[in-house]
């Protein structure tokens, strides 16, 4: 198989895929050598970003996928005319925690954000973005969790590794950086009525 | 069904410490606590005035808040009785907890600002949810904006301070139908309309509970405009509703 060859078989299967595919298993497809074919992903990826259409090649959650670009967002949500979806903030901050300090407990969660924090770890696991990796050994055995596959997924990720950089405070930062969404009070905080 | 309300603006009492301290622009190295007490046990005298179920936690923060600045006015025990090890500011731990909180609350934001899946990017197959009746440029309303469009309301309308004998009976019950005869065949009705030019103090809480009872009832939903912030109330219509619907009197068990 040629280079060219290999290359549209490489973008047919990623195409074609529901989930992303990793490069091992196109390699083992087509019987190439991985180097290979992570060299033919790198070039399609490079492809796609050129031309400025209306789809990338994403590497998420050590696969590949196409996927639509950010600026056409709103376009496509007109669809179904859906509301975007947003996590809470109280989702992002143990989301957040969890990513960054996993394996960690309940507790550990709680602790850092200063609240009870049951009823989020449950959404979070019923969406599936973070999972109970066992228990620690220490008494009381508590669940520890961490994220999941999905969560990379879901937040655009090739691997944990390339999470944002954690930032080092030894000062308060300025407070710009607050998220205040008046406009829109997220999911879980909104008062039935 | 379970209300869960939360304190919107703040997470936890961490965020409303911090959120206090940036405020103030105070030193976090150096925390002034009989300022930083005072203006905590303010806000959350605030919630509580709001009638906010207010999450244990920021009561046990108050307390934490208390026991450091007791600890701070005892002098500090020098000579013979030395201890081993360096006697800790009792602020080291707050101070620790609050740059650490920082930490995590930043990479929340720095994690919503990546591209999310079915919010900036879509993959192939990307089924949209089915659409919401209302637009969606509506918004439901929090806790927070109903107070404060309440508060809004009473504060346009100061009580008079003259010597008033009660006189008509206000009946949430007729108000409610009052507002299922406005909103019939209508598709939203501004918050505002609900109210006379300058209505009375009585008048602004028969008709704000009576909203309240047609939220509960599931008759009525409150939207707020994502662009011009406007409270909108939309009725819920049932596809075969055979002309306005009303109550009895005594329903509502106002009496």
């Amino acid at each position: 198989m040629d280079t060219a060859e290999l290359k549209g078989a490489v973008e047919a299967l990623v195409f074609a895929s529901e989930a992303p595919v990793r490069a091992e298993r196109l390699a083992e497809i087509l019987e190439a050598p991985k180097a290979q074919v992570l060299e033919v992903l790198r070039e399609l990826a490079a492809e796609y970003e050129n031309r400025g259409g209306g789809m990338v090649l994403a590497g998420v959650a050590e696969g590949y996928q196409f996927r639509t670009p950010p600026k056409f967002a709103d376009v496509i949500r007109r669809l179904g005319r859906s509301r975007s979806a947003r996590f809470s903030r109280a989702a992002l901050e143990t989301l957040a925690i969890i990513a960054y300090r996993q394996p960690i407990t309940r507790a550990e969660i709680e602790y850092l954000r200063g609240v009870d924090s049951g009823g989020v770890v449950k959404t979070l696991l019923d969406k599936r973005l973070i999972r109970i990796l066992g228990k620690k050994d220490i008494p009381g055995r508590p669940m520890i969790y961490g994220t999941t596959r999905e969560f990379l997924e879901v937040f655009g990720l090739p691997s944990l590794t390339e999470l944002p950089t954690l930032k080092e405070f030894s000062e308060l930062s300025l407070e710009g950086g607050e998220m205040e969404d008046a406009s829109a009070p997220a999911g879980t905080s909104e008062a039935t009525v | 069904m379970a209300y869960e309300i939360k304190i919107e603006k703040f997470e936890g009492p961490l965020d409303l410490l911090l959120h206090l301290i940036k405020k103030n622009e105070m030193d976090i190295y150096d925390i002034p606590m009989a300022s930083i007490t005072a203006q905590y046990l303010a806000t959350i005298d605030v919630m509580k005035n709001l009638n906010l179920d207010m999450a244990g936690e920021f009561l046990l923060m108050a307390a934490t808040l208390v026991h450091i600045k007791s600890r701070m006015l005892l002098p500090v025990v020098s000579g013979e009785e030395e201890s081993e090890e360096e006697e800790e500011d009792p602020r080291a731990e707050l101070v620790r907890r609050l740059l650490e909180y920082q930490r995590y609350k930043e990479a929340a934001l720095d994690l919503d600002a990546l591209p999310l899946l079915e919010r900036d990017t879509f993959p192939r197959g990307f089924e949209p949810p089915v659409a919401d009746e209302a637009d969606e440029e509506f918004q439901p309303i929090g806790l927070y904006e109903l107070v404060e469009a309440l508060r809004g309301l009473l504060a346009e309308n100061p009580e008079t301070p003259f010597h008033e004998v009660a006189g008509e009976r206000l009946s949430v019950t007729e108000r409610v139908n009052g507002i299922l005869a406005l909103l019939a065949g209508r598709e939203s009705v501004a918050f505002r309309e609900l109210f006379t030019e300058r209505p009375r103090r009585d008048d602004v809480v028969v008709t704000f509970l009576a909203l309240l009872e047609l939220g509960k009832l599931r008759l009525v939903r409150l939207m707020q405009s994502a662009r011009y912030g406007a409270l909108w109330v939309w009725p819920v219509v049932a596809e075969d509703a055979s002309g306005p619907l009303q109550l009895e009197e005594e329903a509502l068990g106002y009496g």
